[in-house]
C-alpha cells in the first residue's frame, strides 16, 4: 500500500497521469451536464404540487452531495498528507477547498431560491440548511488558515489538523435530518429500503450527480496542476534569489 | 502526575495573580447578556423564551475571549518551548493548560449564571438545568478552543482567525445545551441532551489534546 501511495507522490508522475485524464474529464463533464440538464429540465415530470420549481432540485441536491463529499475527500487526503508526508495530498486538499466552498454556496443559494416559492421564505433555520451553512464556515476557516501562514508546509499541517477536527461535523450533518426532523424533507434517496423516488426523477438526479462529480474532477485537475506549478515557481524564484 | 498537577496549579496561579483574566471574562459575560434585554425589549415572557440561548451564546463568546491566552503568553516568553522539551508529553501538557483554562475562565461563568438567569426571568428548574448543562458541556469549549489556540499561536492577528475556526465547531454544544435547558423548563426529560453533551465532552477529551499538541509542535518547530 505504502509503495503504491508513494508512486503517486511524485508530482511529475501525478502531472503526467492527470494530463492524460484531463481531456476525457472535460468531454465527460460536457456530455453529462448536457444530458443531465436535458433530462432534468425537459424530460422529468412536473410535481403535482410544486410544478416546475421542483426542477431546482436537480441543481440543488447534487450540489449538496458534492459539498459533503468534497469535504470528506479533503479530510482523507489531509490525513494521507499528515501520515505519509505525501506532498501531492496536501496540495490536493488545498485545491479542492474553494471548489467545495462553491458547491456549498450553490447548494445554499439554490436551496433558498427553492424555499421561497415552496415554504414562503428564503431561509428557514432548519437542521439541514443550518448544517450546510456551518459547512460553508468550515470551508472558509480552512481557506483562511492556508492564507495566514507564510510557510506552506506548516500551513499544510495546520490546515490538515483543522480539517480532520471539522470532519467530525460531517456525520452530524448527514444524520441531522433524522435528529432534528423539521421542515426539511427526510432522507429519501439512500434509505434502507432502496430509493423512495420514482425513477423518472431519480435518473436525471443521478446523471446530474455524476456530471457534478466529473465537473469537480475537471476543475480539480486544473487547480492541482496550478498548485504544483506554483510551488515549482516559488522554488525556482528562491534559487534565483540565493544565487 | 505530579508534574501535570503542578502545571495546572501554575497556570491557575498565574491567572489568579494577574486577576484581570477572571474579571474581564466575567464582566464581558454580564455586559453581553445585559445587552439582550436592552435590544429585544423588557417583556418578561420574551426574555424567558430566549434566556437559555442568550446565556449559552454569551458563555461561548466569553470563553472565546481568553482562548488565545492559553498558549500565547507562554509562547511569547519562551516557556512553551521549555515545557515541550520537558519530560511531560506534549499532549498532557496541552491537557493541563486546557484544564487550567476551564477552571479559571469557564467555571466562573457557570457560577454567575444563576444570577443572570434570574434577571432573564428563567424558572428555577431551568436554572439548575442550565448550570448542569454548562458544567457537562463547557469542557468542549476549552478543549476545541485549545486546538484553535494551538493553530493560531504565534500569529499576529490570530484572535479573529481563532473565532472563525472555533465557533462553527461549538454549534453542536450550543444546540444540545439549549435543548437541555428548554426541555427542563417544559418539564420534559433532559437526560438525553445531557448525555449527548457528556458524550461530546468525552469525545473532545480524547481527540483535542492530541490535535492541540500536533498544532503546538508545528508552532515551535
Amino acid at each position: 500500500m505504502a509503495i503504491d501511495l508513494h508512486r503517486f507522490a511524485n508530482p511529475a508522475r501525478f502531472l503526467r497521469i492527470t494530463s492524460a485524464i484531463f481531456p476525457w474529464a472535460v468531454v465527460t463533464t460536457a456530455l453529462l451536464l448536457v444530458a443531465g440538464l436535458y433530462l432534468a429540465l425537459f424530460v422529468s415530470p412536473e410535481d403535482y404540487q410544486q410544478g416546475a420549481t421542483v426542477r431546482i432540485m436537480f441543481v440543488h441536491v447534487p450540489a449538496a452531495w458534492m459539498a459533503m463529499s468534497v469535504y470528506t475527500m479533503m479530510a482523507i487526503s489531509s490525513a494521507t498528507g499528515l501520515i505519509w508526508k505525501h506532498p501531492v495530498a496536501d496540495l490536493s486538499a488545498k485545491a479542492a477547498a474553494p471548489i467545495g466552498a462553491c458547491f456549498t454556496f450553490l447548494a445554499l443559494v439554490t436551496g433558498s431560491l427553492w424555499g421561497q416559492p415552496m415554504w414562503g421564505t428564503f431561509w428557514v433555520w432548519d437542521a439541514r440548511l443550518t448544517s450546510m451553512l456551518i459547512l460553508f464556515f468550515l470551508y472558509l476557516g480552512y481557506m483562511a488558515i492556508w492564507g495566514s501562514f507564510d510557510d506552506q508546509s506548516k500551513a499544510a499541517k495546520a490546515a490538515a489538523i483543522l480539517v480532520l477536527i471539522g470532519a467530525i461535523n460531517i456525520p452530524i450533518i448527514k444524520f441531522s435530518v433524522d435528529w432534528w426532523n423539521t421542515l426539511h424533507q427526510p432522507a429519501s434517496v439512500a434509505t434502507m429500503d432502496g430509493p423512495k423516488i420514482h425513477s423518472s426523477i431519480l435518473t436525471p438526479l443521478l446523471v446530474m450527480g455524476l456530471a457534478y462529480t466529473s465537473l469537480f474532477l475537471t476543475i480539480f485537475i486544473i487547480r492541482v496542476k496550478a498548485e504544483i506549478l506554483e510551488r515549482r515557481l516559488r522554488i525556482l524564484r528562491l534559487a534565483h534569489v540565493e544565487d | 502526575m505530579n508534574k501535570f498537577a503542578n502545571l495546572v496549579l501554575r497556570d491557575i496561579r498565574l491567572a489568579v495573580r494577574q486577576g484581570s483574566a477572571f474579571t474581564m471574562t466575567l464582566s464581558f459575560f454580564v455586559v453581553a447578556v445585559t445587552l439582550y434585554p436592552l435590544g429585544v425589549g423588557p417583556e418578561l415572557n420574551i426574555l424567558a423564551r430566549i434566556g437559555p440561548g442568550v446565556l449559552w451564546v454569551g458563555a461561548l463568546l466569553s470563553c472565546l475571549l481568553t482562548l488565545d491566552r492559553i498558549f500565547q503568553a507562554d509562547f511569547e516568553d519562551g516557556s512553551l518551548d521549555q515545557l515541550m522539551l520537558g519530560s511531560l508529553p506534549v499532549e498532557l501538557m496541552a491537557l493541563a493548560k486546557i484544564i487550567a483554562h476551564w477552571l479559571t475562565s469557564v467555571v466562573p461563568l457557570i457560577l454567575i449564571t444563576p444570577i443572570l438567569a434570574v434577571s432573564l426571568n428563567m424558572p428555577a428548574d431551568g436554572i439548575w438545568a442550565m448550570m448542569l448543562a454548562l458544567l457537562v458541556g463547557s469542557p468542549v469549549l476549552s478543549l476545541i478552543g485549545a486546538v484553535g489556540a494551538g493553530l493560531t499561536v504565534g500569529m499576529r492577528r490570530g484572535g479573529v482567525l481563532l473565532s472563525l475556526l472555533v465557533l462553527p465547531l461549538y454549534i453542536p454544544v450550543l444546540i444540545f445545551g439549549v435543548a437541555a435547558v428548554e426541555a427542563a423548563i417544559a418539564v420534559l426529560p433532559m437526560g438525553p441532551h445531557i448525555l449527548l453533551l457528556a458524550g461530546f465532552s468525552l469525545g473532545a477529551l480524547v481527540v483535542c489534546p492530541v490535535a492541540a499538541a500536533a498544532a503546538l509542535r508545528l508552532a515551535v518547530e
